[in-house]
């Protein structure tokens, strides 16, 4: 096995602690099990080890990871192994020396989430108030001279507004602005009912989207991410499993994308024990879904195998319960009622009362018992 | 059109890497990357925001022999509009 493909980019998730609660947070229900495990030396070993498999891109990211004191030591360690850096964050906490010390020590691009262009309703969304204190995060980060990239996560409550989040960014004279709607899953999955839109506000927001992103050319880089319910076709999901990206989950596993940890009877391996390389080639939860020995038809014998290698496993094993199904979110797929279904209930004359249930530590623990 | 004074530079967001594995450079700016191939590198490690259009032409001319002023100059304005469209290199006035 050592045929294994070249990572490119390693997604260092330093911590799941946050300051913020946000309904369709990327990181898994059960986070409060998950724990710290890996120092500053683990980290800097695991940035060494992954760029001599390949890597040229870092994203230090979370939860929050501004939280961690050494932040800037791992700075430090990518810049002098030439990585390109990447800090993605809430903003909060954060002061202006702080950021200047980034700077110095070379980071390369922070990206900061604003949840919507209204502040109650980013407040709202992020479960405590942030709104202004991120806008004047983003502000330094561009009087420092850093490039910035502001990443908004659309759904049914904010998709309205694309217009207003658009101009925000102008304002805050954003390099990139990522429109990324929300994928249904762990916690945006548990807040489906509040949170998918309807076709109509979808494609809405896709033409303000693509005017802006014609108007703004060379200037504005404007990324919309369709949702995968929405799609004919599933994305190629993290690039494909075990291909282009790496996962450094906070307790030291090394996964193919951020759930990963979630599917059952998966066994990754663990950085304090094993070494990238060695976890990247041979580890058998990644290689369970890599290459396309795995897949089930309509997979198996589609002429799109190759190009969104069966979509997301994830969304196949929360919408299905097996992770190795053709991933629902296909029009080709056996279980694509199940996509149409949620689509219809988001049209629904009698939706079920959306009430978020936040990302909150105490959510955490009372679902994972 | 870039004018031939112009002086392009890298955008900020964008920083060139030498790859060991391929033994090429790579364009690097936030979740991407491109591969160059060795024209396109040597075009980019010129953009500097000091150099004009015409003096990195010239820079070239040594390096591509092969190849006339007129080619070179249509194939870099070429390649550096393309980058600017992506908002990788900035032109400025």
């Amino acid at each position: 096995m050592s045929s294994a493909p070249r990572p490119y980019t390693l997604i260092a998730e330093l911590t799941y602690a946050c300051p913020l609660h946000c309904v369709y947070c990327s990181n898994p229900i059960d986070f409060t099990r998950h724990h710290d495990a890996l120092d500053e030396a683990d980290w800097r070993r695991v940035l060494r080890e992954s760029e001599k498999l390949g890597v040229v891109q870092v994203n230090f990211t979370g939860g929050e990871p501004l939280l961690r004191s050494d932040l800037e030591a791992l700075i430090a360690e990518a810049r002098s192994l030439d990585l390109y850096s990447n800090l993605i964050t809430s903003g909060i906490p954060l002061e202006r020396e702080r950021l200047e010390r980034f700077r110095r020590l070379g980071l390369d691009n922070v990206q900061v989430s604003i949840q919507d262009a209204r502040p109650d309703e980013s407040d709202r969304i992020a479960g405590r108030e942030a709104f202004h204190r991120k806008l004047e995060v983003a502000r330094w980060v561009k009087e420092l001279g850093f490039p910035l990239t502001v990443n908004t996560v659309l759904h049914r409550q904010n998709l309205e507004r694309i217009g207003e989040v658009i101009a925000l960014a102008e304002e805050l004279h954003a390099d990139r602005l990522e429109l990324a709607n929300t994928q249904y899953l762990g916690w945006a999955h548990r807040n489906r009912a509040a949170l998918l839109p309807t076709q109509a506000q979808l494609e809405g927001a896709r033409s303000v989207a693509a005017a802006a992103r014609a108007r703004l050319e060379g200037r504005m880089e404007v990324v919309f991410v369709v949702p995968d319910y929405y799609a004919q076709f599933p994305p190629a999901c993290m690039d494909g499993w075990g291909r282009r990206f790496m996962v450094v989950s906070p307790d030291g596993l090394l996964l193919p994308c951020l759930l990963a940890h979630t599917l059952p009877g998966l066994s990754f391996g663990n950085v304090r024990e094993r070494s990238v390389e060695e976890l990247w080639s041979s580890s058998p939860g990644l290689a369970a879904f890599r290459g396309e020995s795995w897949m089930p038809e309509p997979c198996r014998s589609c002429e799109r195998r190759s190009i969104d290698f069966g979509g997301c496993r994830c969304q196949a094993f929360h919408l299905t319960g097996n992770a190795a199904a053709t991933d629902p979110a296909c029009s080709l797929s056996p279980d694509h009622q199940l996509v149409e279904a949620a689509r219809s209930e988001a049209t629904g004359p009698a939706r079920e009362l959306a009430i978020f249930s936040y990302r909150t530590p105490r959510n955490s623990r009372e679902s994972s018992r | 059109m870039i004018p031939p004074d112009a002086k392009p530079a890298l955008a900020a967001k964008a920083r060139l890497r030498f790859d060991q594995t391929s033994g090429g450079y790579l364009l690097l700016y936030p979740e991407r990357g491109l591969a160059l191939n060795a024209t396109a590198a040597s075009i980019l490690k010129l953009c500097d925001g000091e150099l004009t259009v015409d003096g990195m032409v010239e820079k070239l001319q040594g390096e591509y022999l092969d190849r006339s002023a007129e080619e070179l100059r249509r194939d870099v304005l070429e390649f550096l509009e393309e980058m600017a469209r992506r908002g990788l290199v900035q032109v400025p006035g």
